[in-house]
C-alpha cells in the first residue's frame, strides 16, 4: 500500500449551493481592456508570445552580428564600437545601446513575470499529484520550457558579465571584445558552457514559436505542421549560427 | 487473465486518500474496464468491504460521466476511447494497473474515484449558449451555413465534458473544454452576436474557478476521447484577444 | 379474462381532448387554455425531474416564461441525461426535400407505425410541432448535417418513405441535448433555474390531492429533503433497465414515475417495449449493458444467417448460395428496412431455429461487403466510420473485414404514466413528459421519433398547457411540518433504512440480473400466457427474497451507489409484475407487444381491434392492480393490418 500525496490539500470546492445568485462579472468595468485581458491566462500567454517574438528578433540580429568575428579582429571590434556610437550625435554616447538594453529588460521582465504567474496558477490547479503519470504527447521541448527558461535566464546574466562587462572573462575587463571572445572559446569547457544553454534555447524556441502562434490565435489544424516545421528549422539555424563563433575559435579558424 | 489493481481509495472529500492493492482473477478479455471493476465490487460487497465508487452511466462513450486515470493516462492508453469503452483485451495477464481519479483543484474528489466536475457547468453557464428563447426562432433554412463551418463546429461540439483534458494537462487547464464550446458556437452564424462576450466570460470564469492556463503542450487533445483539436484553443485565444482567427 | 391478477375499474377519458378538425385542435386547445399573468409567473414554482431532452427543454422554456424552476438529475451534470446517446436523428415534417412529406403524412406514419394504439390528436400535434423544433434547435446552434449549399441535410430513416430525418452525424441526441442543456445553463446563470445535480427523487408530495413537491435524496451527502412547488413535471425517461441488459444508461430507472404511480397516477401500457434490432450481442455473463448500433446501418448493410443451423464456418467462407438473407426473402418490398419490431422478431426466429451466429448462437450478420463493393470503402467509411470504430472497440472485430454481428436488445419503453392531452397525469398538478409518459407512440415507436417527442413536449406542448393548471395558483405555502409532507419524507427515510437493514447475502446487481433474465425470457420479444403466468410467480418470489436477503453495503449518509441501485431495483420488481400482468391481459399482438397466441398464419403480429383498441391504464392498489380503459377512436387513419411485404 502506498500512501503519498494526501488528498487533503486546501482545495476550494466549487460552491455546492444550487440556484444561488451568481456573482456579477466584474470584467466589464475595471481597468483598461489590456489590463483586463492580462488578468486571464490567455492574456498572459499573449504577452509571452509578443515578448518572445521581440526577443527572437533581437536574437536574429545578435546572431548575424556575431558572424562578424569571421571577418577579422578589426571588423568585429569596429562593429562593437559602432553599436556604441550609432545614432550620435542625435543620441548621447551608447544611447542606442541603452535604449535597446532597457527595452529588452522590460520585455524580459514581462516574459518572466507572465511565466511565473502561469506556473503558480498551474501549481495551484493541481495541489494533489498523480502517483503515476504518463506523458502521452508532450515533447521534450514543451516539457522543459520552465526549467529551460530559468537556465537560459541564468546564462544571460553570466553572458553579460563575461562578454559585455568582462568581469567574468579570462581576458579581463580591459581587453577588447574580440580578445575576450577568443579568450573564452579557446577553452573547451567554456564552449560547452555556452553550447548547452544554446541548445536549451533551441528547444525553448522550437516550442516557443509554435506556442506563440497558438497563443495569438494563429494556430489551426492545417497550420500546425508547417508552423512546427518552421519552428524547428528556425531554432536549428539560430543555434547553429550562434555556435559558429565559439566552434570557430575552438578549431582555430578564428584566432 | 489475472491482474493486480492499485486503486485510489478515499472515504470522502475531506479524508486522506491512498492506493489500495487488489487482485482480480479470471477476467475475460471481452469485458470492459468498468465491467472488470463491477466484478471486483461484487466480490468486495460479499467480503463485507466497501465497494469502489466510480462514476459511469451510459457505458457507450457519450455521456462523459466515466473517467479514470489508468496507469497515468486519463481513460487509459487506448486513443479516442472513454474508460467505459476500454476493453480488457488491451491488457496482459499479470499486469499491474494503477487507477486514480482526475486530479485538479476545481475537481475535488467526492469519494474514491468520483470527482465533482460542476466547475464545467459553471463555465458553460458563463456564456456557452446562444440566447434564443423558445419560439423565437426563424425558419431553419433562413440562414444557410457553409458546410465546412457546420462540420468544424460539429467536430468541436462533440465534446462530452468528461474532463480528461484537465486531468491530463500538466497545468490543470480547462482550455480544451472551454475552447470546444467557443469554437462550436463561434463558427456558426447563430453564435456571432454573442461571440466576443462569450469568449471573455467563459475564459475568465475558467480562471476564477482555479483551472490553470494553457501552455500549448497538447496532452489534452491526445487523451480527448473525441479528438477535439488544439486548433480550437487557437480560436478561443483569438476570440478572447479580439483578433480575427485564422484557419481551422 | 381471468381476474386472478387484476380487477377492472371504470373506463377513463381524456378530459382535455379537444374536438373539431384535427388540424385545428392544438390551436383550439391553446386558445382555450387559461393564461398566467406575467407578474404571477414569478410567484409560481415548477419542479422538473430529469434533464434529458424533455426535462431540459421544459426547464429552460418554463424559466424563460418567468416561472421559478427547480430541476433535478441523478447525474453529476444535467448534460449527461441518456438522451445524449441517441444516434440516428430527429423527424420533422419540413418537406425541405419536396418528396411528398407533410404534417399529415408524418401523423399518418406515426399512427400506423404505432400499430393503431395511440391517440390521433396527440400524434397530430406532435407532427405539427415537429417543424418548430428544427427551427428552435438551429437557432440554438445545433450543428446539424448540411449540404454544400449550406442547407440542412436529411435522410430517410427507419423505413420511412420520405427523407424527413435531420441528423448530426451519429450523435444527434448529444447535439440536441447540449442545445437544451445550454438553454438551461443560460437560465441557471439568470437565477431562474435552481439546479440540483446528483439528486434523486424518491417520492412525490401530495397535499390535498395535488402534486406539490418531491422528496429527494442528495446522492453525495445522503440528505433526505423536501422541495415544494406549484406543479411537478416528471421527465425521468423510460424503464427499459427492468430487463437489466438494455441500451439504457446504467442509472436509468423507473423510481420517479413508479413513486408517482404508487401515489395514484395511472400507469399506461407498461408492456409496450421496443426491442431494437441492431445491437451488439452479449459477449458473456459479465455484460453490464448493451450497445446500440444505429439503425441507419440497415440502409446499406444486409442481414443474413447461414442457411443451415450449426454452420460454424467463418462468414467469408460461407458461399452466397448457403446464406439466407431472411429479411429480403420474407419482406421483399421493405427488405432490410422493415420496422424495428419486425426486424427484431425475425432475428429471434432465425436464432431460435439454431441458425444464429457468434457466442451462444445469439446473433445475426449485418454485412457491408456489398455496400463496400458498390460505393467503395471510403464512401462507406464516411457514412458509418464512427459506428464501425465503435463496433471494433467493443468487439475487437473490424466490420470492413468481417460482417458485424447484431442481436436485438431492449431499447425504449412506449408505456409510461397516463397523461391527458395537456400531458397531465391523473394526479392534478403532476405533468409527465418525454419517454416517461405513454402518450404518442402507441405500441411501437418509429425511428427518430423519440427525440421529436421529447423536445415537442418540453419546448412547445407543456409550456403551453401547464399554464392552464397554474392559473389557479399559487397554492398554499408548505413547510416540512405539514402532515402530508412529513409523512412522505418519513416514508422515504424508513425505506432507505429498511434497505440497509436487511444485511443479507446477495448483491443488488445479482437480483437485478436475475429479474432481467426473467423479463427477457417471458416478457421479451415473444410473450405467451403460460410464460407470463410463470413470470409473475418468479418475480414475486424473487422480490420476496430481495427484501429478505439483499446485501447493501455502506451507510445512508454518504455517496452510496449500492444503496441507489437497491432502491431502483426494488421499484423494478413492482413494475415488472405490472408489465407481465399488462402483457397477460392483452391477448392480441401489436407493435412492441407480441403474443405467441395471436399471429397470422405466416407468423406476423395479429391485432384484435374489436377487443383491444384501448389504452390500458393501471391503478396501483398494493394488491391486484385495477385496469381502466381509455377507448381509442380513429377518424383520420383507419386501422389496417400493417404489411411490409
Amino acid at each position: 500500500m502506498i500512501d503519498r500525496g494526501a488528498a487533503t490539500a486546501p482545495v476550494q470546492a466549487p460552491d455546492q449551493g444550487a440556484g444561488r445568485a451568481r456573482t456579477e462579472r466584474t470584467t466589464a468595468t475595471k481597468g483598461s481592456r489590456a489590463t483586463t485581458r492580462y488578468r486571464g491566462a490567455v492574456g498572459k500567454k499573449a504577452v509571452m508570445a509578443v515578448t518572445g517574438a521581440l526577443m527572437i528578433g533581437f536574437l536574429v540580429l545578435h546572431m548575424i552580428g556575431n558572424l562578424k568575428v569571421f571577418a577579422g579582429r578589426d571588423s568585429f571590434n569596429d562593429y562593437a564600437a559602432w553599436l556604441r556610437t550609432v545614432g550620435e550625435p542625435m543620441l548621447p554616447p551608447s544611447g542606442f545601446l541603452w535604449i535597446q538594453r532597457i527595452g529588452l529588460l522590460v520585455i524580459l521582465a514581462l516574459h518572466i513575470t507572465a511565466a511565473v504567474q502561469l506556473t503558480v496558477q498551474a501549481k495551484r490547479a493541481r495541489p494533489v499529484k498523480y502517483h503515476v503519470k504518463r506523458r502521452v504527447q508532450q515533447s521534450y521541448a514543451s516539457r522543459t520550457m520552465r526549467w529551460g527558461g530559468v537556465i537560459i535566464a541564468a546564462f544571460v546574466v553570466y553572458h553579460i558579465l563575461d562578454l559585455t562587462v568582462g568581469v567574468a572573462n579570462p581576458a579581463g575587463t580591459a581587453a577588447d571584445p574580440y580578445t575576450r571572445l577568443v579568450a573564452d572559446f579557446q577553452r573547451w569547457y567554456l564552449v560547452v558552457a555556452y553550447a548547452v544553454p544554446l541548445l536549451l534555447l533551441g528547444l525553448h524556441l522550437r516550442h516557443g514559436v509554435w506556442s506563440a502562434a497558438q497563443s495569438l490565435g494563429r494556430g489551426g489544424t492545417a497550420r500546425e505542421r508547417p508552423i512546427k516545421l518552421f519552428a524547428t528549422g528556425f531554432a536549428v539555424v539560430l543555434v547553429a549560427g550562434f555556435l559558429l563563433a565559439p566552434v570557430g575559435v575552438l578549431v582555430g579558424v578564428v584566432k | 487473465m489475472n491482474l493486480t489493481l492499485k486503486v485510489w481509495r478515499q472515504k470522502n472529500a475531506t479524508s486522506r486518500g491512498h492506493l489500495t492493492t487488489y487482485r482480480v482473477k479470471e477476467i475475460s478479455p471481452d469485458m470492459s474496464f468498468l465491467e472488470m471493476l463491477d466484478v471486483l465490487n461484487e466480490r468486495l460487497i460479499l467480503d463485507g468491504d466497501d465497494p469502489i465508487a466510480f462514476d459511469h452511466d451510459c457505458r457507450e462513450g457519450i455521456c462523459g460521466m466515466c473517467g479514470l486515470v489508468i496507469n497515468g493516462v486519463p481513460h487509459g492508453e487506448q486513443r479516442a476511447t472513454t474508460t467505459c469503452q476500454l476493453h480488457m483485451r488491451h491488457f496482459k495477464d499479470g499486469d499491474t494497473i494503477v487507477i486514480e481519479p482526475w486530479r485538479a483543484a476545481p475537481f475535488p474528489v467526492v469519494k474514491d474515484l468520483v470527482v465533482d466536475r460542476s466547475a464545467f457547468d459553471r463555465i458553460i453557464e458563463a456564456g456557452g449558449y446562444v440566447s434564443v428563447p423558445t419560439g423565437s426562432a426563424p425558419d431553419a433554412h433562413a440562414v444557410p451555413v457553409p458546410k465546412a463551418s457546420a462540420d468544424t463546429a460539429f467536430d468541436a461540439a462533440t465534446c462530452i465534458g468528461c474532463g480528461a483534458c484537465v486531468a491530463a494537462c500538466p497545468n490543470g487547464s480547462a482550455s480544451l473544454f472551454t475552447a470546444a464550446k467557443i469554437t462550436h458556437l463561434g463558427l456558426l452564424p447563430q453564435g456571432q452576436p454573442e461571440r466576443a462576450r462569450r469568449a471573455r466570460a467563459m475564459v475568465e470564469t475558467a480562471d476564477e474557478l482555479g483551472f490553470g492556463g494553457c501552455t500549448n503542450i497538447g496532452e489534452c487533445t491526445a487523451v480527448c476521447p473525441k479528438g477535439i483539436p488544439l486548433a480550437t484553443i487557437a480560436r478561443m485565444n483569438a476570440d478572447y484577444l479580439g483578433l480575427a482567427a485564422t484557419g481551422d | 379474462m381471468s381476474t386472478e391478477f387484476y380487477r377492472t375499474g371504470a373506463p377513463i377519458e381524456d378530459g382535455k381532448a379537444p374536438d373539431g378538425v384535427i388540424a385545428e385542435r392544438w390551436d383550439n386547445r391553446r386558445f382555450a387554455a387559461k393564461l398566467v399573468n406575467p407578474a404571477n409567473k414569478r410567484k409560481l414554482t415548477v419542479i422538473v425531474v430529469g434533464t434529458g431532452l424533455a426535462g431540459g427543454s421544459a426547464a429552460a422554456t418554463l424559466a424563460e416564461l418567468g416561472y421559478d424552476v427547480k430541476s433535478f438529475c441523478y447525474q453529476d451534470s444535467p448534460r449527461r441525461a441518456h438522451s445524449i446517446a441517441a444516434q440516428g436523428g430527429i423527424n420533422a415534417a419540413k418537406n425541405y426535400r419536396g418528396d411528398g412529406d407533410s404534417v399529415h403524412r408524418l401523423f399518418y406514419d406515426t399512427v400506423k407505425g404505432g400499430d393503431f394504439r395511440s391517440r390521433e390528436s396527440n400524434v397530430y400535434r406532435l407532427a405539427q410541432v415537429s417543424v418548430e423544433i428544427i427551427d428552435q434547435c438551429v437557432a440554438q446552434g445545433v450543428p446539424f448535417a448540411r449540404e454544400y449549399g449550406g442547407l440542412l441535410d436529411t435522410r430517410s430513416f427507419g423505413g420511412a418513405q420520405v427523407s424527413r430525418t435531420f441528423y448530426a452525424r451519429g450523435q444527434t441526441g448529444q447535439q440536441l441535448l447540449l442545445g437544451a442543456y445550454q438553454a438551461m445553463a443560460r437560465q441557471i446563470q439568470a437565477g431562474k433555474i435552481e439546479m440540483h445535480p446528483r439528486t434523486e427523487m424518491l417520492d412525490l408530495i401530495l397535499v390535498d390531492g395535488r402534486a406539490r413537491g418531491v422528496v429527494t435524496r442528495d446522492l453525495v451527502t445522503g440528505e433526505v429533503r423536501n422541495h415544494f412547488a406549484d406543479a411537478v413535471v416528471l421527465a425521468s425517461g423510460g424503464y427499459g433497465n427492468v430487463f437489466f441488459l438494455s441500451t439504457n444508461a446504467k442509472g436509468c430507472n423507473v423510481t420517479a414515475i413508479w413513486r408517482a404511480h404508487r401515489k395514484g397516477a395511472l400507469f399506461a401500457n407498461p408492456c409496450y417495449t421496443q426491442i431494437h434490432p441492431t445491437c451488439i450481442p452479449v459477449s458473456g455473463d459479465h455484460q453490464s449493458k448493451l450497445t446500440l448500433m444505429s439503425e441507419s446501418l440497415r440502409n446499406d448493410g444486409r442481414v443474413w444467417v447461414p442457411l443451415t443451423g450449426g454452420d460454424t464456418r467463418a462468414p467469408a467462407d460461407i458461399p452466397e448460395a448457403e446464406r439466407d438473407y431472411y429479411l429480403e426473402r420474407i419482406y421483399p418490398s421493405f427488405g432490410n428496412l422493415v420496422p424495428r419490431d419486425i426486424a427484431s422478431r425475425a432475428a429471434k426466429n432465425v436464432c431460435d431455429e439454431g441458425r444464429g451466429v457468434g457466442p451462444g448462437g445469439l446473433g445475426v450478420y449485418l454485412d457491408f461487403a456489398d455496400a463496400i463493393a458498390r460505393l467503395g470503402r471510403d464512401a462507406v467509411a464516411a457514412k458509418y466510420g464512427n459506428l464501425f470504430e465503435m463496433y471494433e472497440r467493443i468487439t475487437g472485430e473490424d466490420p470492413f473485414e468481417t460482417p458485424m454481428r447484431i442481436y436485438p436488445a431492449v431499447h425504449y419503453t412506449m408505456g409510461g404514466l397516463w397523461v391527458d392531452y395537456d400531458l397531465q397525469a391523473t394526479i392534478p398538478g403532476l405533468f409527465v413528459i418525454g419517454e416517461a409518459n405513454f402518450s404518442d407512440h402507441g405500441a411501437n415507436r418509429l425511428g427518430a421519433s423519440a427525440l421529436m417527442q421529447g423536445l415537442a413536449d418540453g419546448y412547445f406542448v407543456l409550456p403551453n398547457t401547464i399554464g392552464d393548471y397554474l392559473a389557479a395558483g399559487p397554492f398554499e405555502p408548505l413547510d416540512d411540518a405539514h402532515p402530508e409532507v412529513a409523512d412522505a419524507a418519513e416514508a422515504v427515510r424508513t425505506r432507505v433504512a429498511k434497505l440497509l437493514a436487511v444485511n443479507g447475502s446477495r448483491t443488488p446487481d445479482s437480483f437485478h440480473r436475475e429479474l432481467g433474465r426473467i423479463m427477457w425470457d417471458y416478457c421479451g420479444m415473444e410473450r405467451t400466457d403460460a410464460g407470463l403466468r410463470k413470470a409473475v410467480g418468479l418475480i414475486q418470489a424473487l422480490r420476496e427474497e430481495f427484501w429478505r436477503d439483499v446485501l447493501v453495503s455502506g451507510e445512508s449518509e454518504e455517496l452510496n451507489q449500492q444503496l441507489e441501485k437497491a432502491g431502483r431495483i426494488a421499484d423494478f420488481f413492482e413494475l415488472a409484475e405490472l408489465m407481465c400482468i399488462d402483457a397477460l391481459h392483452r391477448t392480441e399482438s401489436c407493435g412492441g407487444h407480441f403474443r405467441g397466441e395471436s399471429q397470422t398464419p405466416d407468423g406476423e403480429a395479429l391485432r384484435d381491434d374489436e377487443t383491444f383498441s384501448y389504452v390500458a391504464a393501471w391503478e396501483y392498489t398494493g394488491d391486484r392492480p385495477v385496469l381502466h380503459r381509455e377507448h381509442l377512436t380513429f377518424e383520420y387513419v383507419k386501422p389496417s393490418q400493417r404489411s411490409y411485404k
